[in-house]
């Protein structure tokens, strides 16, 4: 998929399936969005196929969005318009599958639904957005960023939501850049990078056999003296707290390795804040493959 | 039918919410033609102004409600990417046109129905009028208006947009023979305002509305611009 010179979308190829919910990965300019854009029938790729359902998005729009919810980034929703209208809109353009007032009572929005578009919060448009792609009863959804500015209680609505979904043999395609967040919801992966895939499979299978040991602390330390000390890579992630520092040390983890790195940060008289060894997290994950593929 | 039914109920639902929507389609054409039929301050070329104020005002509130409303809400659509959001439902878009269309003419209807008993309590007495003829001029300036209003909607930055529009509405207002008589014009000016959507309407509506036959100059402008217009708007038009 092209825009002028740019290629957004490179070679891109991947499934989902029914009962599965899929997350498609990649930081923003990645071309996730260009791909489930296509998938959506709004843009049609400069060279190759897209199949929704058996059909072609962009030739069979009006047939595929019978069967099909959409949530887009942002936005989709006249400022002035009240939330119950809304919903009974896309209802009633849906055929009536679903009602109004239930769907709001689904995504936690019926103290809401007289307040204006305008007047909601971030979360609260996210909500009222995945409300109306699942207006239809659909057979797939494509949820682009769903959680993004949520906050920890609507996102936990969502997670349910979409689990449920899911469950109930719907298809969700989830684009997001949080990696945390599809790490908690999906079945399976596929990590976008500059318009290529990098890895494609469940999440068990995307991390691999790959372990670490992950530890925050209140302020920066020396990762090379911590690696010579531990003869492992240390490397320093972005947070998920900013006034904490997070770092990684890759390799299988055991005992005494913490051991001696705990004892390493008591010796420099840093003290650690949050301590977890296993398997790599999907960050990890996506350094990794990025710094392989630049 | 449901879909566009709840479409063309929700197109009302926020005209009816926005203010400022109310304002230019009702508000300004009834103040306009309230305060110049009594203050007699217009160069409008009658002994009554009322008489040459009414069809004027009727094409302007046809010029409002089908160029410059339906313009800005849809300029405003765009980038709030309602339309987009639309686009993958089954309304589809022709439904949404359908709908888009059906609004402008429910708010006509309303329009007319307000502004011209409020003109004949004015004493507007439109002498063998031919309202058929009147009519079909205002279906056929919609058309136009339209065409034209959704040509800057379809191209131009929701912000710009409301401005352009606004802007050629007051161009559109002074040099369309609806408030400001052709024969007031220079000569320059008045050449450029028979070519214009606003300057044929009124004329066609002068005409059909005090029994005289309309020049035939003004219904080919008229048309030319509704055969043009919404083609060049469609092949123009970006829908986010």
């Amino acid at each position: 998929m092209r825009y002028g010179d740019l290629v957004a979308v490179d070679g891109v190829s991947f499934g989902a399936d029914h009962g599965v919910i899929t997350a498609v990965l990649g930081p923003n300019g990645a071309g996730k969005t260009s791909t489930i854009e296509a998938c959506e029938g709004y843009r049609s790729p400069t060279t190759g196929s897209v199949r929704v359902l058996g059909m072609d998005p962009a030739a069979d729009q009006r047939k595929l969005a019978e069967q099909m919810g959409v949530m887009l980034q942002e936005g989709g929703v006249y400022p002035s318009a009240r939330v119950i209208d809304v919903a009974t809109l896309f209802c009633s353009i849906n055929g009536d599958r679903a009602v109004p007032d239930e769907l709001l009572e689904q995504v936690g929005l019926t103290e809401r639904r007289n307040a204006t578009w305008r007047r909601l919060s971030g979360g609260e448009k996210q909500r009222l957005s995945l409300a109306l792609a699942l207006s239809g009863k659909p057979e797939i959804v494509f949820l682009d960023e769903a959680t993004s500015g949520v906050d920890v209680g609507g996102r936990a609505i969502i997670r349910t939501l979409v689990r449920g979904l899911a469950n109930d043999g719907c298809c969700v395609v989830l684009a997001t850049h949080e990696l945390d967040e599809a790490e908690r919801i999906a079945d399976r992966v596929v990590i976008f990078n500059r318009g290529k895939v990098l890895a494609d499979g469940t999440l068990t299978e995307v991390r691999g056999t790959e372990q670490s040991i992950r530890f925050q602390v209140a302020r920066p330390l020396n990762a090379v003296d911590l690696s010579i000390h531990l003869d492992r890579p240390v490397r320093e992630v972005t947070s998920s707290t900013p006034e904490n520092t997070e770092y990684v040390v890759g390799g299988a983890s055991d005992g005494a390795l913490i051991a001696r790195l705990t004892a390493w940060l008591s010796e420099q008289h840093i003290e650690s804040l949050d301590l977890r060894a296993g398997p790599a997290r999907l960050e990890e994950v996506f350094l990794r493959l990025t710094a392989a593929k630049p | 039918m449901k879909p566009f039914v709840a479409q063309l109920r929700s197109e009302l639902q926020v005209m009816l919410r926005n203010g400022e929507q109310l304002l230019l389609t009702l508000g300004i054409p009834l103040i306009l033609l309230c305060f110049f039929s009594k203050v007699d301050v217009l160069p409008t070329g009658t002994k009554h102004p009322i008489d040459f104020l009414a069809p004027g005002i009727l094409a302007l509130a046809v010029m409002s409600s089908a160029m410059v409303a339906l313009g800005i809400a849809t300029g405003f659509e765009r980038s709030y990417k309602v339309l987009k959001r639309l686009g993958a439902t089954p309304l589809g878009r022709p439904r949404l046109v359908a709908a888009k269309t059906a609004a402008v003419v429910v708010t006509e209807v309303v329009q007319f129905a307000i502004l011209i008993p409020v003109a004949y309590a004015l004493g507007w007495r439109p002498h063998g009028a031919d309202w058929l003829l009147a009519v079909a001029g205002v279906v056929v300036g919609t058309i136009a208006f339209a065409g034209v209003g959704l040509v800057l909607a379809g191209r131009l930055r929701a912000e710009i947009n409301l401005a352009a529009q606004n802007g050629l509405y007051l161009v559109l207002l002074l040099l369309g023979g609806m408030v400001i008589s052709f024969a007031k014009l220079p000569t320059v000016l008045r050449a450029i305002a028979h070519l214009l959507p606003s300057g044929a309407l009124a004329d066609v509506l002068h005409h059909a509305l005090s029994g005289q036959s309309t020049p035939a100059g003004s219904w080919i402008v008229l048309a030319v611009w509704a055969v043009v217009a919404p083609p060049l708007a469609a092949s123009l038009f970006r829908w986010e």
